[in-house]
């Protein structure tokens, strides 16, 4: 194809994604356009099944039947959504072994809040309201994405979500309406939370790399300081509404602009962090290469039996 | 790295009965009964259906979008296909 | 308190609880997303038949426990689970063998509690039975493809069929609470699934290629309390929150 002819391929493709047409599979797409959306349909999908661990780590400890079928369902969910992400960012011809490469060799990157330690069960409670409540901020918008496979898979990621943060939030009440000792432990999983929390909505505007590219392909609707600031609108009067105090000595209201203003954010913790520096990276990604690595032979027998089961099915058949 | 994966597979769902089965996505699996166990537990853990179809997604033949013109424009103007061409007085009823 | 039908519930309940738990383990680390979730259903499917349980036996017992106290306030000795659900998911092949050794005497188990004179128990039977049917259709063909898929697999499952073997027979032996609610029809006469069991269990091995145990000398003990030495530290983590934290809500 010709300069001038994938100009033009590209001008009509820009123009059709303007018109809220939705692009699939097969369509014609820019290499960039391809590119953008396994890189961060795959992070999404990372984030999925690595933020599996930080919870996971509470299943059997979990303090009541209740909270334990409860967290293992969300657990469970957090499985299903990065399966429908992989699934859906497979379309662009990748598979997902592909992927699972690309996480295991450190070359693609999953949200850095889950390099982050589960200390105590409140952990539970705050990773639910805050870091499912962050997660939704970032998500809803994208059910209207341009890539038809990533808007559905969205679309059903946020259904099933909805119970996510309500579970978080009802065990920080729980606790919160609890012991002097229950409340602490509360209070102290908000502490360590809440900042991770806030830079999970990415860098600011201005050190964004991709804003402007994502805004126009419907990756994104509104910048990361936009997203930040409405997470910060919404939570600070669940935390009131609970007794909890947002660890932050800089918030304060602002009658005129109609919002909270907060504290500097630890930029440096957060790239370092990103780079592999953070409390639990290593642990992390060991887990998922030892799931990996010891799920081989078992996935390789189901293929060798599959192949047996298809041959005697071919010599009946003759 | 193994050298054979589970191939992927498209699943569709009927909700319920009456309704015909839709697609859901998909998933890996190493053959169709585990194809239709692993459909069971990711895409129906909320009661989402009654019937569940797997086929190995090489197995789909897609049309090719840059066919679309040839294939479905042609279509756009045989308005005579549906009922609103045809005028008929509002006298007419049960029509 | 009826103490003979209390002691019932919870030797049927605590072997849900327990094999629960250890599916719970595997929730992030299967060998592929698909079977991770697939374990996670079963794991979930359990602890809900362990809660109509437990809220039964909290019922019975008419003392003010709850179904959180009698899954996670009772010493190591008062758990009645057979010893094979206690055992560790040493490698996948060990989880897949307790799980259809489990679940080819769960449902045979269950298809009888379902005549139960007590409408309680025969109700909870009549909904694990569903749940219990698509576990063991789980695991028996997880045995087949291991047994039957590559050389590796194949020594990894018989060496855990191997090892499992030994738990099997404690599952048909009979308590003094079994034998009291199987004579008021309550119960479950176990000795009477035993040859249909090892049936079923002969049939699928020989499908998937692998042998059976000729093994003389059973361990048992768990219905009793005596346990191998895996049951403490499952405990401890069960037990954490509610001994760290006595007497709080959560």
């Amino acid at each position: 194809m010709s300069e001038e002819q994938i100009k033009n391929l590209e001008k009509q493709f820009e123009e059709r994604i303007a018109r809220d047409e939705k692009i699939e599979p097969k369509d014609w797409m820019p290499e960039k356009y391809r590119q953008t959306h396994i890189r961060q349909m795959s992070q999404h999908a990372h984030s999925e099944i690595i933020g599996m661990l930080p919870e996971g780590n509470w299943i059997t400890r979990a303090p009541s039947l209740r909270r334990k079928v409860a967290l293992l369902a969300k657990v469970q969910d957090e499985a299903g959504h990065g399966l429908y992400l992989y699934s859906a960012t497979e379309t662009l011809g990748i598979s997902r072994e592909e992927l699972y490469e690309q996480l295991h060799t450190g070359k693609a990157k999953y949200s850095s809040i889950f390099n982050y330690p589960t200390l105590t069960w409140a952990d539970m409670g705050a990773i639910g309201w805050l870091v499912d409540g962050a997660a939704i901020i970032n998500q809803v918008p994208l059910c209207n994405t341009s890539y038809g496979p990533y808007s559905r898979a969205m679309i059903r990621v946020c259904k099933e979500e909805s119970f996510h943060q309500r579970q978080g939030y009802e065990i920080m009440m729980k606790l919160a309406n609890g012991t002097p000792e229950q409340k602490e432990m509360a209070q102290d999983a908000l502490n360590r939370w809440w900042w991770p929390s806030l830079m999970m909505l990415g860098p600011t505007d201005d050190k964004s790399v991709h804003t402007a590219q994502s805004m126009k392909w419907k990756l994104k609707r509104k910048t990361n300081d936009e997203l930040r600031q409405q997470f910060i609108d919404q939570t600070v009067p669940q935390a009131d509404l609970i007794g909890l105090t947002i660890p932050d000595p800089d918030l304060k209201w602002n009658e005129e602009r109609q919002s909270y203003d907060f504290g500097e954010i630890n930029w440096d913790e957060f790239w370092q962090v990103v780079k592999g520096h953070g409390p639990m990276n290593k642990e992390r990604m060991r887990a998922r290469i030892n799931a990996w690595e010891c799920g081989e032979w078992v996935r390789d027998a189901a293929m060798a039996h599959a192949e047996k089961k298809q041959q005697r099915k071919q010599k009946q058949a003759v | 790295m193994s050298t054979k994966n589970w191939p992927l597979w498209e699943i569709f769902v009927r909700s319920k009965n009456g309704l015909e089965h839709r697609h859901f996505g998909s998933l890996h699996a190493a053959d169709a009964e585990m194809a239709l166990e692993n459909a069971r537990d990711v895409y129906t853990r909320r009661n989402e259906g009654v019937s569940i179809w797997v086929v190995e997604s090489k197995h789909i033949t897609a049309s090719n979008p840059e066919n679309n013109g040839e294939l479905f424009e042609p279509a756009q103007d045989k308005v005579y296909r549906h009922p609103t061409f045809y005028d008929l007085p509002d006298e007419v009823k049960h029509m | 308190m009826k103490e003979n039908l209390y002691n019932y519930i919870l030797g049927i309940a605590d072997n849900s609880l327990i094999l629960g738990q250890r599916m719970g383990e595997l929730c992030g680390h299967g060998p592929s997303l698909e079977t991770d979730i697939a374990c996670t259903n079963i794991s979930l499917d359990l602890f809900g038949q362990v809660r109509s349980y437990f809220q039964y036996a909290a019922k019975v017992s008419g003392d003010g426990r709850t179904e959180d106290d009698i899954a996670m306030l009772r010493k190591e000795r008062d758990y009645k689970n057979v010893l094979l659900v206690e055992q560790p998911n040493t490698n996948f092949a060990y989880t897949i063998a307790r799980q259809f050794l489990f679940d080819a005497y769960h449902l045979a188990f269950l298809s009888e509690l379902q005549k139960s004179t007590d409408l309680t128990l025969s109700a909870i039977a009549n909904k694990c039975i569903k749940e219990v049917s698509y576990h063991e259709r789980f695991s028996s063909d997880w045995v087949k493809r291991l047994g039957d898929g590559t050389e590796e697999s194949c020594v990894k499952m018989q060496e855990a069929i191997d090892d499992l073997w030994t738990y099997t027979d404690e599952l048909f032996h009979q308590t003094e609470a079994d034998k009291a609610m199987v004579a008021e029809g309550v119960g479950v006469d176990v000795t009477k699934l035993k040859e249909d069991y090892y049936k079923r269990v002969h049939r699928l091995l020989e499908e998937a290629t692998l042998k059976v145990p000729q093994l003389k000398w059973f361990q048992k003990g768990g219905k009793e309390g005596i346990h191998t030495e895996h049951l403490g530290y499952l405990l401890s983590d069960l037990q954490y929150m509610q001994r760290a934290y006595p007497n709080m809500e959560w």
